[in-house]
């Protein structure tokens, strides 16, 4: 029985990923792409860019990832923008993804302004370091970073596939740093009909992955919701709820500096970014509707093997080898 | 903890309501201008500074190239040409990405009222990060 189970689960995901990669829309990309996409008029990469975002945008919250990290490499991979503009323009989708959800998280009280202000000052700070040496590195040679964009694409993949994140993580004692930042709360758990009270250990270690987090944020302009949720749960061992909720309104400090970075560089062009803000956003809405009536679990496995192919095309583009066209 | 204090502690601060409040009125306005300043730059009603049909030759192109190629300013130099409908797509953006800062302010009083110092001086220090990398002092020359 479980064994067909697996086989059904690996076919699904199989004609998924044929279905997404043969889509009219993103073959079409892929080919034009490839040819310089020179031919078409101004208003066709934007239009095709609208309809690519606005089916990540439901794709994302479906899959419980944010819209940076699917955007950066897939539009990088299969639209004729350089990846410069793909990075600042990914940023102001993250950024505008995390502000719109912001103000919801706070009034629930789910995202812990205690808990948000210390590791986004540390990750922010990194962050625009991370812009500068990413654009630093890109004007050197492109290919250095859309390889190690790759390589970073395939091991957030491989992070969401073995990550258990613990609903409600246990700490017996709250180490000093956690204390003199008062790093806790309680928050109501509508599903237990309880409040929850919590605290967190390992704080200094935590804080300093955030100074990775900013890093590698800044640098390939990804939104680090990835990051944030494992180091906030797993190792400092806020309740996932709340990890969940302060991740996202954390993206809205993170991003906001290394958002500056990019578009003060000049980095952000409109007929590139206000198709995917827009796309995105509309998407997002409509994908918080068919959460509703959809199993999230098999196309969050959809997006991690999207993702995975995304990271090997990023490495195979930034290394030269053309042998995924 | 009695139920009480707890169901007390559940609440949000005064500070992150206001927080929410500003960042969704911000947030919202932002995406607005963007949908009609976009609008308005796709229309033509305003002349562009780089010619829409340009753009697509370009974009393959490193920022340093395109902004050589287009003559485009860096750092806050669009303002100086919000007369074009491209860059008059940059107040959405700008008003996007000085939300935090704004919502920071509102912070930082409720932490000096409250003689929260830790949480005061964590809000002062992002307020001087996030206006640092605004100011585009940091990474806008370099072509």
């Amino acid at each position: 029985m479980n064994n067909i189970s697996i086989g059904r689960t690996k076919g699904f995901l199989l004609s998924i990923l044929i279905l997404i990669l043969t889509h009219p829309v993103s073959a079409f990309a892929a080919d034009q792409a490839m040819l310089g996409g020179g031919d078409k008029p101004w208003w066709f990469w934007p239009l095709i860019l609208f309809v690519f975002c606005f089916i990540l945008g439901i794709l994302a919250v479906m899959a419980g990832v944010g819209g940076g990290v699917l955007y950066v490499p897939l539009v990088s991979g299969f639209f004729p923008f350089h990846i410069d503009f793909v990075r600042g323009v990914g940023l102001m989708v993250a950024l505008a993804g995390a502000l719109a959800a912001g103000p919801g998280l706070l009034r629930r009280n789910l995202a812990n302004l205690r808990l948000a202000l210390p590791v986004a000052l540390i990750a922010s700070t990194f962050s625009i370091l991370g812009a500068m040496l990413g654009l630093y590195l890109s004007a050197l040679n492109p290919d250095i970073i859309q390889t190690c964009l790759g390589a970073t694409i395939i091991g957030i993949a491989a992070l969401l596939i073995f990550s258990k994140n613990s609903e409600k993580p246990v700490v017996t004692k709250q180490d000093a740093i956690g204390m003199a930042l008062g790093l806790g709360g309680v928050y109501w758990d509508e599903g237990a009909r309880e409040n929850v009270e919590w605290k967190t250990h390992r704080t200094l270690l935590g804080l300093f992955m955030f100074i990775l987090i900013g890093l590698i944020a800044g640098m390939f302009g990804l939104g680090a919701g990835w990051a944030n949720v494992p180091v906030l749960n797993l190792l400092m061992g806020a309740p996932l709820k709340v990890s969940v909720a302060t991740s996202k309104f954390l993206l809205s400090i993170t991003d906001t500096s290394a958002a500056w970075i990019y578009m003060n560089r000049g980095c952000v062009i409109p007929l590139i970014g206000v198709p995917s803000i827009v796309g995105l956003m509309l998407g997002s809405l409509v994908g918080v509707k068919v959460l509703a009536i959809a199993k999230p679990k098999m196309i969050r496995y959809f997006v991690i093997v999207v993702l995975l192919f995304a990271g090997l095309k990023a490495m195979d583009k930034g290394l030269g080898l053309g042998l995924l066209g | 903890m009695s139920e009480a204090t707890r169901n007390a502690a559940s609440r949000p601060s005064k500070e992150q309501v206001i927080y929410a409040n500003i960042l969704v009125m911000g947030v919202w306005s932002g995406i607005a201008i963007l949908f009609i300043t976009y609008f308005i730059y796709l229309s033509g009603i305003m002349p562009t500074y780089v010619e829409i049909t340009e753009i697509p030759k370009l974009w393959g192109l490193g920022v340093n190239e395109y902004l050589e190629h287009t003559h485009s300013p860096h750092g806050w130099g669009w303002v100086a040409l919000l007369g074009n409908g491209d860059f008059l797509n940059y107040i959405g953006f700008a008003l996007l990405a000085l939300m935090t800062v704004v919502c920071y302010l509102v912070l930082l009083k409720g932490y000096f009222a409250k003689k929260d110092w830790i949480y005061a001086a964590i809000a002062v220090l992002e307020i001087v990060v996030l206006s640092v990398a605004a100011s585009g002092l940091l990474g806008s020359g370099g072509h």
